[in-house]
């Protein structure tokens, strides 16, 4: 028997969305009792803008990636590729520059491996540095590769993850825990949950790695409850692990023990910052407390902890496997190694990428992310969700490392990164990040609290066409108290969003402000929708959407907006189809 | 009723000691068997857990998770995180309410249908989405919007057709 051909199917949450896994139903009907193959469910290769897709490996190891397959396209890939031997020429992707910039160490498994099968993970060599580092290293040696190799933690603030561990050793207190920040809650990125559902064992084998530089016997994993695909593919893997005798007690022989918790995270932003996830964990409201004491002294339960995101501990087994210095070789002077972005918003090629720190955010629009997908003008990047900035197209060339990036006034955030083109109102982008942040601030911190509160009743009449002489001024104001009262890093970095735009896109306030015009055109209180006669044909679609009755016409003749009913929610301009709803 | 929801509650309290961390693995457990927290179960927990009933309630309501109103049989979530909302999600989010006639939060007074938005749910490449009943939906239009709806309004006249021969659909949107 020759080796398999293999067939892969990315069935992560987004591949799922876009119907992978009737493609895999489909693929099992035609290969299952099939001879020398091989259909396997794998994570996520990052190209959600493609989903769904299937991958064709020879036994000479060539590659046939599929892209927006259908059932109907993998009954024929099936039997005209995989059985018949001929690739479908017409549906392979071509591969452009979206993988050639990147460099995958986080998701170096991603898409290759079953990440329900812990043999799949041994097989890409997992496992392999948690039994180097009990074997051939001392903890220290362990925290030694680790600051050689220049990590820094990958949950958006950057602190030396060796330093994290060091202290944590150091620190007198028994018994030491840590912890797996899952609580991935930023709106626009998705990282840890595609690193948690295409190759959970990775970060499990990091956490261990962690545990035995730090002395911990006990972790927690705290994943947020919106992402059951990646709790589900973690408990698995967990209970393969201590199964294989990776988790447990005497761990590969060594006499070192270890186990982890898996807590699910309840809906709480405010929760993704330290201190509150360990309240969480504690069975209490998810409320920051002062630091210092800092973690590494008195964490969870009032114990040494050591807290690194899901990132950071996928980096790790990597590192111990290959060198610090391997893993230095990649990125700037002070950002070493790779960065995981999600890449979305209105951009061609949306999805999860890897790039060396240090590359540039044109490089990642315009040649990773193919560009604009409207045709449209590149206008600006939000990058670091609601604690980041907005940076301008005219910043395009700034390097994507933690001090360039906060130079320019943004951060490097959690990975979040969305592209944005001229049909996005600054005003209205910098109010949304605001309308999170109040209903996310757990309330503890005065400023952040009222403040926020504040912020956002003046953004909100300057979207309404109301806004007064000084507010500008008046946001910066309030922006400043708020992020030197606020007690952690919501509160701390929640007027960013303001600032930026305020910074880089005054002009567009000003319209709003003075003019009372939405640039952009998206500001409801300032557009009006209008039919164009010309090209309305009478079909009475938007007539049947509108809400308010406020459209009105015969059938086949040219419809009317009456100004008065109208509620500007842009309903009728979504469902046409002849484009004859006009917006000024 | 009430004592089959006791009974329900003390079924999952067996399974857990009764630390203070382990307060919200059971009020997520009782919400996953129950669909939301009863006063009653909040109380019964409490004095398992030895503390008084307003500390349960405390986290209850900080966590967004927690619903202390039973939710409908299809439970919508619209995702409102960045992506989503730069590409219409308030949009879907309105759809959905004129057409439930309920507010985001609410459900249909027949609970047929719940309405709740989310933050992200990290499917930013197919925005807007909306998760029915656990499934993420991509790319949601207005139209699609419609279309599930008369997907589920029909299964619903199927399920009441034996009891009532006609006009099934009470709960449908279409029903104005």
């Amino acid at each position: 028997m020759g080796a398999p051909k293999i067939v892969r199917v990315g069935l992560a949450t987004c591949g799922i969305a876009a119907g992978a896994d009737k493609v895999f139903q489909a693929l099992a009907q035609e290969l299952t009792g099939q001879q020398d193959v091989w259909l396997k469910q794998t994570g996520c290769l990052g190209m959600c803008h493609n989903e769904p897709l299937v991958e064709v490996l020879t036994p000479a190891g060539e590659s046939y990636l599929y892209t927006k397959v259908t059932p109907e396209k993998a009954t024929d890939i099936a039997r005209r590729h995989v059985l018949g031997g001929e690739p479908v020429r017409d549906w392979l992707f071509d591969d452009g520059h979206y993988l050639a910039k990147q460099k995958r160490v986080v998701l170096r498994n991603s898409g290759r491996i079953d990440p329900e099968s812990i043999d799949d993970y041994l097989e890409a060599g997992g496992y392999q540095a948690i039994a180097k580092a009990l074997r051939e290293m001392t903890p220290e040696q362990v925290i030694g590769e680790l600051e050689k190799s220049g990590l820094r933690g990958r949950g958006g603030a950057g602190f030396p993850t060796y330093l994290k561990w060091r202290l944590t050793r150091q620190s007198p207190g028994r018994p030491k825990y840590i912890i797996c920040n899952a609580d991935e809650g930023d709106p626009g990125a998705f990282m840890d949950r595609s690193v948690l559902e295409s190759d959970p064992h990775s970060v499990l084998e990091g956490m261990l790695i962690a545990a035995y530089a730090i002395g911990a016997r006990e972790g927690y994993i705290y994943v947020r409850a919106e992402y059951p695909l990646a709790v589900k593919r973690l408990k698995l893997a967990l209970a393969a692990a201590r199964e294989r005798g990776f988790l447990g007690e005497n761990i590969l022989g060594s006499g070192f023990d270890f186990d982890l918790k898996l807590r699910e995270g309840a809906g709480a932003f405010v929760c993704g910052e330290e201190t509150a996830l360990m309240m969480s964990i504690e069975g209490k409201r998810g409320m920051p407390r002062f630091r210092p004491p800092f973690p590494a002294e008195s964490g969870l339960w009032g114990k040494p902890t050591s807290i690194n995101n899901v990132e950071t501990y996928a980096n790790v087994p990597w590192i111990i496997l290959n060198g610090g210095e391997a893993f230095a070789q990649y990125g700037t002077e002070r950002s070493k190694g790779t960065k995981v972005f999600a890449l979305a918003g209105t951009i061609t090629r949306g999805g999860l990428i890897e790039v060396p720190m240090g590359i540039t955010i044109r490089e990642i629009v315009f040649e990773i992310g193919g560009g604009i997908r409207s045709g449209r003008e590149f206008k600006a990047v939000q990058i670091g969700g609601p604690s980041g900035g907005c940076l301008p197209a005219s910043l395009a060339d700034t390097p994507v490392d933690y001090e360039s990036l906060t130079q320019a006034g943004a951060i490097m955030g959690s990975g979040g990164l969305l592209v944005m083109d001229d049909s996005a109102c600054m005003v209205d982008v910098a109010k949304f990040f605001l309308d999170f942040t109040v209903k996310e601030s757990c309330g503890k911190c005065t400023f952040c609290r009222l403040g926020t509160k504040q912020m956002q009743a003046i953004l909100q009449r300057i979207t309404n066409g109301e806004g007064r002489e000084g507010d500008l001024e008046l946001l910066e104001e309030l922006a400043n108290s708020i992020s030197r009262a606020s007690l952690c890093g919501l509160g701390q970095t929640a007027p960013n969003p303001v600032l930026t735009t305020l910074r880089f896109f005054r002009d567009e306030y000003e319209a709003h402000l003075y003019e009372k015009r939405c640039p952009a055109k998206k500001c409801r209180a300032l557009i009006r929708y209008q039919v164009n006669p010309d090209r309305c044909n009478g079909c009475g679609l938007c007539n049947s959407y509108c809400p308010t009755n406020a459209i009105s016409g015969e059938k086949k003749r040219p419809f009317s907006i009456d100004q008065n009913l109208c509620t500007h929610c842009g309903l009728c301009f979504n469902v046409c189809r002849h484009e004859a709803i006009s917006v000024n | 009723m009430e004592e089959q929801l006791h009974a329900a509650v003390a079924a999952i309290l067996r399974q857990y000691d009764h630390r203070r961390g382990n307060l919200l693995p059971v009020l997520q457990a009782v919400q996953a068997r129950l669909g939301y927290l009863p006063p009653e179960a909040m109380e019964q927990i409490a004095s398992a857990f030895g503390v008084p009933p307003v500390d349960v309630y405390s986290v209850a309501t900080f966590y967004a998770q927690f619903r202390l109103k039973p939710p409908g049989r299809h439970q919508f979530k619209v995702c409102l995180g960045t992506a989503c909302h730069l590409m219409g999600g308030h949009t879907v989010l309105d759809c959905f309410e004129r057409r439930l006639g309920i507010k985001e939060g609410e459900t249909t007074p027949d609970r047929e249908f719940g309405l709740e938005r989310v933050a992200c749910v990290g499917c930013c490449a197919l925005a807007p989405v909306v998760v029915v009943d656990g499934r993420v939906e991509g790319r949601v239009s207005p139209t699609r919007v419609d279309g599930l709806l008369l997907s589920f309004s029909l299964e619903k006249s199927r399920r009441e057709t034996p009891a009532t021969p006609t006009n099934g659909g009470g709960g449908s949107p279409y029903g104005a």
